[in-house]
């Protein structure tokens, strides 16, 4: 019988593997749910109802659209390219599920902690456009070709924007660690955000041009381009890209929640007359698993009432357990750094039914005239702050 | 732990892979990728030797070397697009304006 | 370890840069370089370089091999892919190739051989504790500075010249 200390040696050392496997295993399933989620937002906005017919709400929506894609026909078109059409929808899903492995879930849960995190990110992000350009590419037809040119250009433009919103907020921090940027924003008492208000702006227009959400959905516009890049894909193909846009929509919202919005930690983490937030996790999920037994009272049918009411009975159960005081420690970095990513999402598609598309040329012309000026005029600004600062620090 | 020399052994090889490249394809575009080739082999080099007299200044010769292929890039595959604008042509036979 | 990563990235680099300098279609050329460029940064992660393999991933795949690719999709490459692959002076190509080659190998059996062990292990202490990119920014802003702003100057230059050059129209 081994003892505990074993047991617990064992565990740290298979927890990245374990992590690794985990996000393997569930992100497809999850970011099927985002997709709902983004469905049921779009319906929310426009007053209507979204999805409700497979499950309780809709809520194994997903789980079909899945089944129907993976039973569909893989149609390679004639005169492809055939491997580099049978390999560009890979590419992008590899990289963007590489950039996981840095992201730091919380202090405990993460694969990797790189000293150059955050350049680790930018590279695989980098590498995921080859994907799109690929398959536009390997296609061998007019509509993909054009959406995989504008895309490329539309990514290269935005990734140095993007890159000086990025060195904007490490200068700060200091590190190109993802855990270590957190730490010093443990340390310092504040959100980055709040020194880096045009950094995140930028920011977060750069990462939505990056992962082609509208309103820069340039490249798969489809009342122009039919689907862009993607117009000769179908099935399961198809589905690794729209996997690799959700995978990639989640990283830069982690890179966006780390860099400014202090990762794990909760809402003034220092401030100890606010210790009581720590609860907060625990009576949101009771009070989300208390609106779904409510709903399933309402429910029609007698499979969905009982479906309805599982699923809140379940969010109640796991929400008392993250009340316990033991447990609290563990969960509460994951579920501030889940929280918050899922705000990010939600901003995401806010924008996305709120801005109609820009066109193509306004597009260059905000990425080039507005934003990558506006970046480095943040950088150049940070920089004699911090030297100031410096300065003033060392002479006193 | 691998000797460097080996390193070194490698980095040759892909020189000469580029050298081969250069001299002997048709296509003006994969001539000039063929040069990427022989900066990565310096590049390998000059980090291998870095690493073993333990000095950071290899990697900032490394670090200029990509600027200055960048630049290379970007000027190159402009006068390339020029060339084929003006000659619709990228076979490295076809530009002999200054043979004699 | 050690030795099983140094062999799988040098045979990566290797056949993808065989594949690179044989394949017929410019596009498959350029992934094969891409294959290559991935491997020789793998091995910089092994000499310890981890800033410049982060720089060969953003730089050369996602910046220069791009812009290859776009070129490469912006010309027709139908009417090359008709055409033979080598060049009309491939055959003195290759003699220049294997001189080149029949060198490299005479320095190889000539050479004295290099410490095997780095000598890096009286540094490394100090390097370990500040991190690569820290070791590596400090040399940069301190020691070449001035080539530092050459190069970004450089970088400007080109990028006029590119602009001017591909703009009909200024």
């Amino acid at each position: 019988m081994p003892s505990t200390a074993q047991i617990l040696d064992w565990l740290t050392i298979a927890k990245p593997y374990i992590i690794m496997g985990l996000v393997v295993a569930v992100w497809p399933l999850v970011s099927g749910y985002i997709v709902l989620m983004e469905r049921k937002v779009m319906a929310d906005m426009q007053v209507r109802l979204g999805p409700m017919r497979v499950g309780p709400h809709g809520l194994l929506q997903p789980i079909a659209d899945a089944l129907k894609l993976l039973i569909k026909e893989d149609i390679i078109p004639a005169r492809v390219d055939k491997w580099v059409f049978w390999f560009a929808p890979v590419i992008p899903v590899l990289t963007a599920l590489t950039a996981f492995a840095v992201l730091p879930f919380s202090q405990r849960y993460f694969v990797a902690e790189l000293n150059v995190g955050v350049i680790f990110i930018l590279a695989m992000t980098s590498i995921g456009v080859l994907g799109i350009m690929l398959g536009g590419w390997a296609s061998n037809s007019s509509y993909p070709l054009l959406g995989a040119l504008r895309s490329t250009a539309q990514l290269v433009s935005y990734e140095v924007a993007m890159g000086f919103a990025v060195v904007a907020a490490v200068m700060v921090a200091g590190s190109l660690d993802m855990v270590n940027i957190v730490k010093h924003q443990q340390a310092s008492g504040v959100w980055f955000i709040f020194y880096q208000p045009i950094g995140f702006f930028i920011y977060l227009v750069a990462a939505m041009a990056e992962t082609n959400r509208a309103p820069f959905d340039m490249p798969e516009a489809e009342s122009e381009l039919v689907a862009g890049f993607m117009t000769e894909y179908s099935g399961f193909r198809w589905a690794l890209y729209f996997l690799a846009e959700y995978s990639n929509i989640f990283v830069v919202c982690s890179i966006a929640t780390t860099l400014f919005f202090g990762g794990w930690l909760r809402p003034f983490p220092n401030v100890a007359w606010l210790n009581f937030l720590d609860w907060a996790p625990a009576v949101m999920l009771v009070g989300v698993g208390a609106g779904c037994l409510y709903l399933a009272g309402k429910q029609l049918s007698a499979a969905n009432k009982i479906g309805m009411g599982v699923l809140g009975a379940a969010i109640i159960a796991v929400g008392l357990a993250f009340g316990v005081p033991m447990v609290i420690d563990y969960v509460s970095g994951p579920f501030w750094f889940l929280f918050k990513v899922a705000v990010m999402i939600y901003m995401f598609m806010w924008a996305r039914f709120t801005f109609p598309r820009y066109r193509y040329d306004q597009l260059m012309q905000l990425g080039w005239k507005w934003m990558i000026p506006l970046g480095m005029a943040n950088l150049l600004v940070t920089g004699v702050l911090i030297l100031v600062k410096m300065q003033y620090w060392s002479a006193k | 732990m691998i000797p460097v020399s080996w390193y070194l052994i490698l980095s040759a090889v892909l020189f000469v892979l580029g050298v081969a490249g250069f001299l002997i394809k048709r296509n003006v575009i994969t001539v000039f990728m063929s040069i990427e080739l022989m900066l990565n082999a310096v590049n390998l080099s000059f980090v291998a030797f870095g690493y073993m007299l333990g000095d950071y200044n290899a990697h900032i010769f490394v670090f200029f070397v990509m600027v200055v292929a960048a630049a290379e890039a970007a000027v190159g595959l402009a006068i390339i697009m020029l060339m084929y604008h003006n000659r619709k042509s990228l076979n490295v036979d076809d530009i002999e304006l200054l043979k004699f | 370890m050690d030795q099983f990563f140094f062999y799988m990235f040098s045979a990566v680099i290797l056949v993808m840069a065989l594949l690179c300098v044989t394949a017929k279609n410019a596009v498959h050329s350029a992934i094969f370089l891409i294959g290559t460029l991935l491997g020789v940064a793998g091995l910089y992660l092994h000499l310890g370089a981890e800033f410049l393999a982060g720089v060969q991933v953003i730089l050369y795949v996602g910046g220069i091999m791009v812009l290859f690719l776009f070129v490469i999709m912006l010309v027709n490459i139908d009417q090359t892919l008709k055409e033979a692959i080598f060049s009309g002076q491939w055959k003195l190509g290759l003699i220049g190739v294997a001189l080149l080659g029949v060198e490299l190998v005479w320095f190889v059996a000539k050479g004295t051989g290099l410490p095997e062990k780095p000598e890096t292990h009286a540094a490394a202490p100090a390097a370990a504790q500040l991190g690569n990119v820290q070791q590596v920014g400090d040399v940069l802003f301190q020691s070449y500075l001035l080539p530092f702003e050459i190069a970004s100057i450089l970088l400007l230059v080109a990028m006029v010249g590119a602009v001017v050059m591909a703009k009909k129209r200024i």
